[in-house]
This record gives structure tokens, sequence and C-alpha cells, in this order.
């Protein structure tokens, strides 16, 4: 079964750098456009219906849809492919922020006030320390999400792993499918390793479980 | 309007392929409901499989559905039949978690007292756990369905048929057209089945509970 | 009738829950469980109806062993009450009263009355609430209903684990004081287990005291604070001060005065002089089996009232005052 990965070494590993590449620029994309998003939508809750609303009906929209709907606007390849990324986990980031910072009790928002913090204070200060766990959490979901997903996107030439699948489905040579599936779990459940970690690590320190 | 040419040029195979992406979503929904709902319950009982079947349920979410589909070409031959084990194995997860979930969040205080009213096992399960944890149920009907859409679209590729097929033969013949006549109605398939089960959700809603 | 013989409970690892629990609850009579959280008092209840098994001894219900019944069947006969209310969500506040004469095959007209008559004793008309939802209603409410599922089959037995617990002081209060006129009307055998020691004063016909799985006294309120078993009982209910203050209180010291308003039940009580000493007042009505006094002055004018329930709340609250002021052991 997985005499192809020893038979290709070079090749599978060229093939998940393309494939973390193209993940990890989408994610990154994906916080920076999702979090002030999900910002905005958290202190402007009139805007809440307009954008969750839109960004559930892209999370709806099947991931092999969504790639032929950028085609003729970006052509084949990475753009098409990290643009559906980032459109893809926006649900995931925007509702998480969202739901970390008004998740921050009304108390410590009032005392807060009452010490004469202005609200940018106060988000920067309070409501987005107190998120982080939250947002990373949402990060976590979507890089996990997104290393799947990518594997799609081999068939509109953006590269990655997923070359290895559609290769191995065409010519019908199962251990071709297990170089390109097995990489992109073990890099799912790295990603989802390290994330945690990372969680961990950025949670303030009042809010570490006591051990 | 150059992009909808296909609609009107062929309509007969747009119509054909929607039936069988319907019909490759129907079944696998309704295999996988009547799988996953027992199990969920029986999970729900013994707490040590629990624990089991959340890890190995994870674990599974990190293969690509379209590793999932290659890897049953060789067990299964192409077509129909392992399209619908690949799409049944993606749709009985979400089943699976949210009966779980919504039976054991239920107040515990609430079963206590059917016990303790004298209520069987059955009669608790029947007319406490099912009717309170419905909507929960519904919801992951409704991602079932919407993912089984979508993956659907990839069966395409060992020969199921589908929507998925204008979008990979549009790719390959850069023909745009025929790509949108693939991916037009899968994504408002998947919209559409998203709101419909949403009502249907609502409504199976027991009154007492409606915000 | 309710019968504990030898009871024990233990759990793996020799964690003692009860340690040979001894007594009777008769016909009729409310007995209240009362200890330090971790007493025993919750598992003892839960043997009544098989929601939890003894290691050691037996429970009888009516002289007959639980453990030899069907518990679904004993359970549908004995009510029970929880701290968490437990009504169904799902369920009209009328279809949770309902609920066991639906199991117990009961006519759809015969349990609808039922369940009419049943909120109307509650204090929630049926008119109004019977069609209402569980969470549209307040806590209180709630466990108005809860109390009024329980009676729905016409259980001979009832079983209240700290039903008032969960509420505000205030609504607590209430409820107490509409379970004294529920339990004067239905005369179940009840076993009421609290924390709360003002509560076990107000509703006890006894009080069971329990400590570490050991019943340590089981008698009426009167006793309890006259003739505390021992140290430990003496300082759960308040050291030596309730009783003493008693000494000194008289009944014009916590009479309600009139406010000009002489209802007709006042007018046919027995009547007390305001210069009676508390503890005498007490004994007089335990004696006489009287609530309500109305309280004259030496020219014999009525001046107030004086209710069983005013004293009973007063040696609650002198006995938790002090009991929470005493280190703990």
């Amino acid at each position: 079964m997985l005499d192809y990965i020893f038979a290709h070494p070079n090749e599978i590993l060229e093939l998940t750098r393309q494939h973390l590449q193209i993940t990890a620029v989408a994610v990154i994309l994906s916080i920076l456009i999702g979090v002030p998003l999900g910002i905005l939508v958290a202190r402007t809750r009139s805007l809440q219906p307009a954008i969750l609303g839109t960004a559930s009906l892209l999370y709806t929209i099947p991931s092999l849809a969504l790639f032929a709907f950028l085609i003729p606007f970006l052509g084949l390849g990475d753009k098409s492919t990290i643009l559906a990324l980032i459109l893809y986990s926006q649900l995931t980031i925007i509702r998480n922020t969202v739901v970390g910072i008004q998740g921050v009790s009304p108390g410590i928002i009032e005392s807060a006030t009452g010490m004469g913090m202005t609200r940018a204070q106060i988000l920067t200060k309070v409501q987005l320390p107190l998120a982080v766990p939250l947002i990373m959490a949402g990060v976590r979901t979507v890089t996990v999400m997104d290393i799947g997903i990518a594997t799609i996107a081999a068939f509109i030439g953006a590269g990655g792993l997923g070359v290895l699948i559609y290769n191995g489905i065409a010519r019908l040579y199962p251990e071709m499918i297990v170089a390109g599936a097995l990489p992109v779990a073990v890099l799912a459940l790295l990603a989802d390793f390290i994330l945690h970690r990372v969680e961990d690590f950025l949670r303030p320190r009042g809010l570490k479980a006591v051990r | 309007m150059e992009l909808l040419s296909f609609f009107y040029q062929q309509p007969e195979l747009v119509i054909k392929l929607l039936g069988e992406h319907l019909l490759l979503t129907f079944v696998a929904v309704g295999i996988s409901a009547a799988i996953a709902l027992p199990f969920a319950i029986l999970i729900t009982r013994v707490p040590w499989l629990t624990f089991l079947v959340m890890g190995a349920a994870n674990l599974s979410q990190t293969i690509p559905s379209l590793a999932i589909l290659g890897l049953c070409i060789p067990l299964l031959g192409i077509g129909f039949k392992p399209a619908i084990v690949a799409l049944v194995l993606r749709a009985m997860l979400p089943i699976v978690i949210n009966t779980y979930v919504g039976i054991s969040e239920i107040d515990p205080a609430v079963i206590e007292a059917g016990r303790g009213m004298g209520m069987r096992s059955w009669q608790i399960l029947t007319a406490v756990e099912l009717p309170l944890a419905l909507p929960v149920i519904m919801a992951g009907l409704r991602n079932a369905t919407v993912i089984c859409i979508s993956v659907a679209t990839l069966a395409a590729l060992i020969g199921a048929g589908g929507l998925g097929e204008l979008i990979f033969r549009g790719v390959a013949m850069v023909d745009q057209p025929m790509l949108m006549a693939g991916a037009i109605p899968t994504a408002l398939l998947a919209i559409l089945a998203d709101v419909l089960i949403g009502r249907l959700e609502l409504t199976l809603t027991p009154q007492g509970m409606r915000q | 009738m309710i019968e504990f013989q030898n009871v024990t409970k233990s759990y793996g690892g020799g964690v003692v829950v009860l340690d040979g629990l001894n007594f009777k609850v008769n016909e009729g009579e409310l007995v209240v469980l009362i200890g330090p959280s971790g007493c025993g008092k919750t598992t003892a209840l839960k043997l009544i109806n098989r929601l939890a098994e003894p290691t050691g001894g037996r429970v009888l219900v009516d002289g007959q062993d639980v453990a030899k019944q069907d518990p679904v069947e004993l359970r549908r006969r004995i009510g029970y009450v929880i701290q968490q209310i437990g009504l169904f969500p799902h369920m009209t506040v009328g279809e949770n009263v309902a609920l066991v004469p639906r199991l117990k095959n009961w006519s759809e007209k015969k349990r609808r009355e039922r369940a009419r008559d049943l909120l109307d004793l509650v204090g929630l008309p049926a008119a109004t609430y019977e069609k209402r939802y569980p969470r549209e209603l307040s806590g209180g409410q709630q466990q108005r209903v809860g109390v009024a599922r329980a009676l729905a089959a016409d259980p001979s037995i009832v079983l209240m684990d700290e039903p008032f617990g969960a509420v505000d002081p205030i609504t607590r209060r209430q409820l107490q004081f509409e379970m004294r006129k529920i339990q004067s009307a239905v005369r179940k055998t009840i076993v009421f287990v609290t924390h709360d020691i003002a509560e076990a004063f107000l509703l006890g016909d006894r009080i069971g005291l329990m400590r570490s799985g050991r019943l340590l006294q089981l008698a009426t309120p009167e006793e309890v604070l006259r003739q505390p078993a021992d140290d430990f009982v003496k300082e759960f209910v308040g050291g030596d001060n309730p009783w003493r203050k008693l000494d000194f209180l008289r009944v014009r010291d916590v009479a309600q005065p009139l406010n000009g308003d002489t209802t007709n039940a006042l007018q046919a009580a027995p009547r007390i002089a305001d210069s009676t000493l508390l503890k005498d007042a007490l004994t007089r009505m335990s004696g006489e089996h009287a609530e309500l006094f109305a309280v004259v002055d030496e020219a014999g004018n009525p001046t107030g009232s004086l209710s069983l329930m005013s004293v009973m709340e007063l040696i609650g609250e002198l006995a938790s005052e002090d009991s929470s002021s005493t280190p703990a052991h």
C-alpha cells in the first residue's frame, strides 16, 4: 500500500510543500479578512445578518462548484484556489470572533467603562485578549478543513497532494491514491495538534486551567 | 448570459445529471440515517463506546473525501455503489454527533424526573429524549445532506454521474458554459436543501422550546 | 407507611454512605431528613423509590420489601419532587401533570380533570396555566407544577428532595406555606429532604437529623429543641440559643398586629394572652393542634394574631443564625 510513497519521496515532498503553501497563504489571508469582519459584526449588530448570512451561504456551496465559479474570473491555478479557501473559511472565523467578543461578560465591560476606558481600549485591552482562544479555535478548524479541501483544487491546476489522488483515480492505481491521502491526513492531524498548543499558549494566563 | 448558454442548448442533460445527483444524495442520506441514528442512541448508553467512536470520527475527518472515493474503487469497482459507500461514510458523522449531543445535552434532571415517575427506559427515549433532541438531530441531517450534495459532485470522477460531470468536463475542455451548467445547479441545490431542511427543523422543534 | 430496617449502603472502595438506618414513617406523616451535605439523606430518599439500591437491610413500603417489586410499578405509586424540578420542556403544564396518569392508562377525560384540580390546588389556576409551557413560568411556579405532577396519580407516598432549594428566599417561604396547606388537605406520607433548618421546623411533623450515614435523632421539632440527642444535634439546631430565647420572648414580641382587619379565622381561633412565654405558647399549640391564636391584652381586647408558622419560622431563623456562627466540626 505504501510502495508509491517509498518509490517517489521527492515528488511527495514537493507536493506536500505546495499543499502547505496554498493552505498557509489561504489561512493567513482568511484571518486578516475574517477577524476584522468579526470585530465589525460584533460591534455593529445591524450588519450581523448580512455578513453572517453571506458567509454561511458561501459555506453551503459545494467546494467543487465554488472553484468552478471563480475560474471565469481568476483562471485556473493558485489564485482561484486560495480565494475559494478564503471564502470558505469566513463563516468559521467571523463566527468565532463574534462569539468570543460578545461572550465577554457585561460586568467586565461595565467595570472597564467605569474605569474610564474608551471603546477602542476596551476592544484591544479586554475583549480581544479574552476572545483569542475562541478565535484560535476557529483558525484551527479552518486549517484542518482547508488542508482537506485543497486536495480538490488539484483539478484546477493548483498542485498539491490532490494531484496524486486524481491521477491515482484516473489510472485506477490505489497506491498512488494512498500516497496522496496519507500525507494529507498526517498534515491535518499535525496542524490540529500544533494549533491546539498555540491556542493554549496564547490563552491569557489568568484563563489557563490550573494544573 | 453567454455563460448560461449550456442550459438552453442541452437542458435534458442537465436535468438527467441533476436527477442522478439527487438520487445519490437521497440514497446516501437515507442509509446514513438508518445506520447512524440507532448507533448514536447506543453510544449515549455506553460511555466507553462514546470515547472510541468520537475519536475515530475525528480521525476520519482528516481523510479527504476525494481519497475515500478513490479508495472505494479497488474494493467495489466504479459507479453508483462505491460512490454511495463513500457518501455514507461522510454523512454518518454529523448525524451520529448531533444525535449524540442532542440526547446527552438534555438536562439530567428531566431524565431523573422521568425515571422517578416510573417511566420505562424506552418510554424515556421515545417520549422525552428523542422529541427534545429532534431539532439537533434534524440539524445533523441538514448538515449531512449539504455534505452529500457537495461530495456527490466528486462522484463523477468514479463514474457515478451527477452534476460534477459537467464541472470536470468543463474544466478539461475549457468550456465555461458547461462548467456553469454544473456549478450553478449544484450550488442552488445545496442552498435549497439547507433552507428547506432548516424550515423543517423549526416546525419539528417542540412548541415549548421555541424561542 | 415506610420502614427502614438496618439499611446500609456503601460503594466500592469502602465508602459508607448509610450506616444501619432504622426508622419508620407513619401514614400521613411528614418527616424531614436534614443534615450536612454528604450525610446520606438524599441516598436514603432514593432507596425508597429504588433510584438507588441498598447494600444491606430492607426498605419496606406499606409492609412490602421494595427490592421484591418492579421498580417502575413502585415509582408510579410514589410521587417524586426534585430540586431541579425536571419538568418536560416539550410538554405543556397540563401534560406534565397528567403524565403519570397517562402512564397508568387513565382515560383522557379523567386525567385532564385530575390535572386541572391539582393545578388549582397548588395555586396555579388551570384556566390560565394548563396550556402554558414550563419555560413561560417562574422558578417558583415551575416547582408548584412539580408538586402537582408528583400528586397526580394520587400516590399515598411523596418523596421530596430539597424541592425549594433553588428558588429565592421569599418564594421559598411562600412555597413552604403552600406546602403546609396542601399537606393538611391531602395528608400524604411524605419524606422531605432539606439542609435548611428553618424549613425543617416549618414543615416537619418529625425531624430526622443525619450525619455520616447515621440517623442521630428522629423526633418532633419541639423535642429536638428541648432534648437534642447529642451535641451535634444541639449545635445543628442552634445550640442553647433558640430554646433559651423562647424562654425570654413573649407572645407580644412576635405577634402580628391586627391592622384593623379581623378575619373570620381569627375570630374563631383560641385566645392567648400577649404576656405568655413563647415556649408555653408553643406547648399549647402542639397540645391543642392549633395553628392560629388570637392574641389579647390583659383587658381581653384582641391586639393581634400568632400563627404556629411564625413561631416555627422564628425558631428556624434563630437556629440557622446560630449554627452558622458556630465553628464547623
